[in-house]
């Protein structure tokens, strides 16, 4: 089309031209739409971040050796009108036929509109968001228990320590955070009654300044293991790393940061839930509106043990993997905040219990303020 | 105000010293103007040809083909329907913010702090619809919106207009301090009191919803933003060039203490500027909230404010010439996403090229002045 024709009818053609040609390429033959797949991704920050977006690069480059798929990537890309201008330039000049948007703030209002306007699409969107009285069917959620990688971190680092003051360096005092950080500290207590979790909220997703200074000042309070929950977990890995410590990891796998101390890391495996839509497109099938999951569905991991991780903990950390895969409970109730001492976990809960997902206090056992 | 107003008569002397470029010389015929006014047209044109051999060069170093990457700029910023329009899209907030940095500009200020005075403008805009969607109607409601936006962007920069005047602070420092503290503010509220609680992830304002929400422009794809954008550039430019407010300005940017000898009222001029130039960055805020996002959060620091930096200075802070700057960064924008997915280079390929045709257009403005063909009589034509 030429940019002469410049009108909203010419355009309307062309985009019912080409969801017609789609339309028709799905109903005439499925496996000719299998065999040209094309799997738009989109990432908030750099691939090669070590942590939120690497994990989903990780996935992607997994996903581009299933035959019959095409995976087109783009970085960097905001939570504004920038992401929905990407998927709409994904679909139209790439012919995607799912999209993956992997960043929080990507779903409401743009992958929600998009889904409206692209009815033939597929979109799904890492975060527990999709609303089934709402939301468009062509849409849909995908999300990762990553608290379970927390859990195993946890048990592995109660066994680790020798202060017995654990360092979490984290982001926002949002649930899912909120979430690691308690898993981490049931994870700990329940190898070393003694362990206590101290937390330092940066304020932001991305700080590097803050987070170093943040996992210095934990390592200066005693610490001797240190994780986090930010986007990128690399300033603080390597900060503790350079002061002497241990870590454990987050999102993606951070073992070559820290060759002497790393004991082991919460990492999501994207991967399996990627896979699995290919798989369904390829087949025919109608993809799953919500996907989620944690060890027990393969949709998380841990990594694999580093030098810093005594044999106890790697033993301890090993069975807990056993249970989480068994489904076995981590907030055993009743459990008390650290503020006030108030009951807020009533009873024992199953760890993917949408309860769980409202979090917003941390746990006794846990020094810090989320206000 | 090529001829002087008769007002500033006594002026004339100072203007001519501090003549714009794009002012035509006085007294000239209409093909000596042209010649004269050729070399901003001209200058600029080889510039960009040169940043984009440069740019071609560093292609060729990668191992990377310039001619695929021409024709994905093509395909991907202006060669489609979509494309063009994804483009207009994304210059309208640039305009707005070019805006802010071109007006100080021309009073001689280096503002740069548009994207403080956006976030501020947009969450204000957000904070003042949230009690009234539901009882007011939309046509109430949105002159609300669009006055918060401009008044609280316009106070913000107006801040750092202030202190330049009545303390003497660097105004560039402070307007880049005051960003920071805007965010900060908006941060506050948005993760405190004024939080919707059913988001327990991502911190935002109740949304505004649909009903309070600004539309496309009809048969486009693009929000109103860009046209609003378009006619204040206009606008702008006139009261710059054709007003006897934008003549004292300019006086004042040229030449401060002459400004003050003849008794300009220099505080309230600086004070306007400032005062304008936020304005017109609170109001590109509102368009991200009423056009875009539906809330105030973090996003609204989406950098923004910082390439409308950009964009002003290529633009030679020219408010007619920041609307086709802004769009040709769109369309880099735009197309950057498609050179990421086809040519598998990283998304830093687009701010290479930026980068490179900022420093070559910069390194031009040495150029002005030297070529005789441009100046058929020297002496004569130009004061």
């Amino acid at each position: 089309m030429s940019s002469a024709e410049f009108s909203r009818r010419a355009f309307l053609q062309t985009t019912a031209a080409g969801t017609a040609g789609l339309a028709l390429s799905m109903a005439g033959a499925t496996r000719a739409f299998a065999a040209d797949l094309t799997v738009g991704i989109v990432y908030v920050g750099a691939r090669d971040d070590f942590g939120w977006n690497q994990a989903h690069a990780v996935a992607a480059a997994a996903l581009k050796l299933v035959p019959g798929v095409k995976v087109v990537e783009e970085e960097n890309v905001p939570e504004t009108d920038a992401c929905a201008k990407t998927m709409e330039s994904m679909i139209n000049l790439d012919g995607a036929g799912l999209i993956l948007a992997t960043s929080f703030g990507y779903y409401t209002p743009f992958v929600v509109d998009m889904a409206k306007k692209y009815p033939k699409v597929e979109f799904r969107h890492a975060a527990p968001l999709w609303n089934k009285d709402k939301d468009p069917i062509n849409a849909g959620s995908y999300f990762g228990y990553l608290n379970q990688g927390h859990y195993v971190d946890g048990v592995a680092a109660g066994l680790s320590t020798t202060s017995n003051k654990l360092g979490f360096v984290a982001a926002k005092p949002i649930a899912s955070v909120l979430s690691n950080i308690n898993s981490f500290m049931l994870g700990a207590r329940k190898v070393n009654p003694k362990a206590s979790v101290q937390v330092i909220f940066t304020g932001d997703w991305s700080m590097p300044v803050r987070e170093a200074e943040a996992a210095s000042a934990l390592v200066d309070a005693g610490c001797d293991v240190i994780t986090c929950h930010v986007d990128s977990p690399k300033v603080v890995i390597e900060t503790a790393e350079k002061r002497g410590v241990k870590t454990c990891g987050h999102n993606a796998s951070q073992a070559p940061l820290a060759p002497k101390g790393f004991i082991t890391g919460a990492e999501y495996k994207w991967e399996t839930i990627y896979k699995g839509y290919a798989a369904d497109l390829a087949a025919g099938k109608k993809l799953p509106n919500f996907t989620a999951g944690g060890i027990e569905s393969d949709m998380v991991q841990n990594t694999p043990f580093g030098a810093g991780a005594t044999p106890a903990a790697i033993t301890a950390a090993t069975a807990a993997i056993a249970d989480l895969k068994a489904k076995k409970p981590i907030y055993v109730g009743p459990l008390k905040d650290n503020k006030t001492g108030k009951v807020v976990i009533d009873k024992t809960y199953d760890n993917l219990d949408p309860f769980l997902d409202q979090m917003n206090y941390l746990l006794e056992g846990v020094v810090g303020s989320i206000t | 105000m090529s001829t002087g107003s008769p007002a500033a008569g006594d002026l004339s002397d100072v203007a001519a010293a501090v003549k714009p470029p794009t002012a035509p010389a006085a007294g000239s015929d209409f093909a000596l103007r042209l010649r004269a006014n050729s070399e901003y047209v001209a200058i600029p044109a080889f510039a960009l040809l040169m940043a984009a051999l440069l740019f071609a060069v560093f292609l060729l170093a990668i191992g990377k083909s310039p001619i695929d990457f021409v024709d994905y700029v093509w395909r991907g910023g202006f060669g489609t329907a979509f494309s063009f329009q994804n483009t207009l899209q994304r210059s309208s907030p640039l305009i707005l913010t070019a805006l802010a940095v071109a007006i100080p500009a021309r009073i001689g200020l280096i503002m740069i702090g548009a994207e403080g005075a956006l976030v501020l403008g947009g969450f204000a805009a957000a904070a003042i619809a949230v009690p009234m969607v539901g009882f007011a109607p939309p046509i109430v409601t949105m002159p609300v919106m669009v006055l918060t936006a401009v008044v609280v962007g316009g106070v913000w920069v107006g801040i750092a207009g202030y202190l330049r005047y009545a303390r003497g602070v660097n105004e560039t420092i402070s307007s880049l301090l005051l960003t920071y503290i805007g965010i900060a503010i908006m941060n506050f509220f948005v993760e405190g009191m004024m939080r919707d609680a059913s988001n327990p992830n991502k911190p935002s304002t109740k949304p505004i919803g649909d009903a309070y929400m600004v539309g496309k422009i009809p048969g486009t794809d693009v929000h109103w933003g860009f046209a609003v954008g378009v006619l204040l550039s206009i606008a702008l430019y006139f009261l710059m060039t054709r007003t006897t407010f934008g003549f004292a300005a300019r006086v004042t940017g040229g030449n401060f203490r002459a400004a003050l000898a003849q008794g300009l009222p220099v505080g309230k001029l600086i004070v306007s500027c400032a005062m304008i130039a936020g304005g017109c960055a609170g109001l590109a805020g509102f368009f991200e909230v009423a056009a875009i996002q539906g809330r105030a959060n973090a996003s609204l620091a989406a950098g923004y404010g910082f390439t409308g930096i950009l964009v002003s200075f290529l633009a030679r802070h020219n408010p007619l010439v920041v609307v086709p700057i802004a769009i040709l960064f769109g369309g880099l924008v735009a197309s950057g996403g498609l050179i990421q997915r086809r040519m598998e280079l990283p998304d830093a390929t687009v701010l290479v090229l930026q980068g490179l045709i900022f420093v070559v257009l910069l390194t031009s403005e040495t150029l002005y002045g030297r070529f005789a063909i441009f100046n058929p009589k020297k002496g004569t034509d130009r004061t």
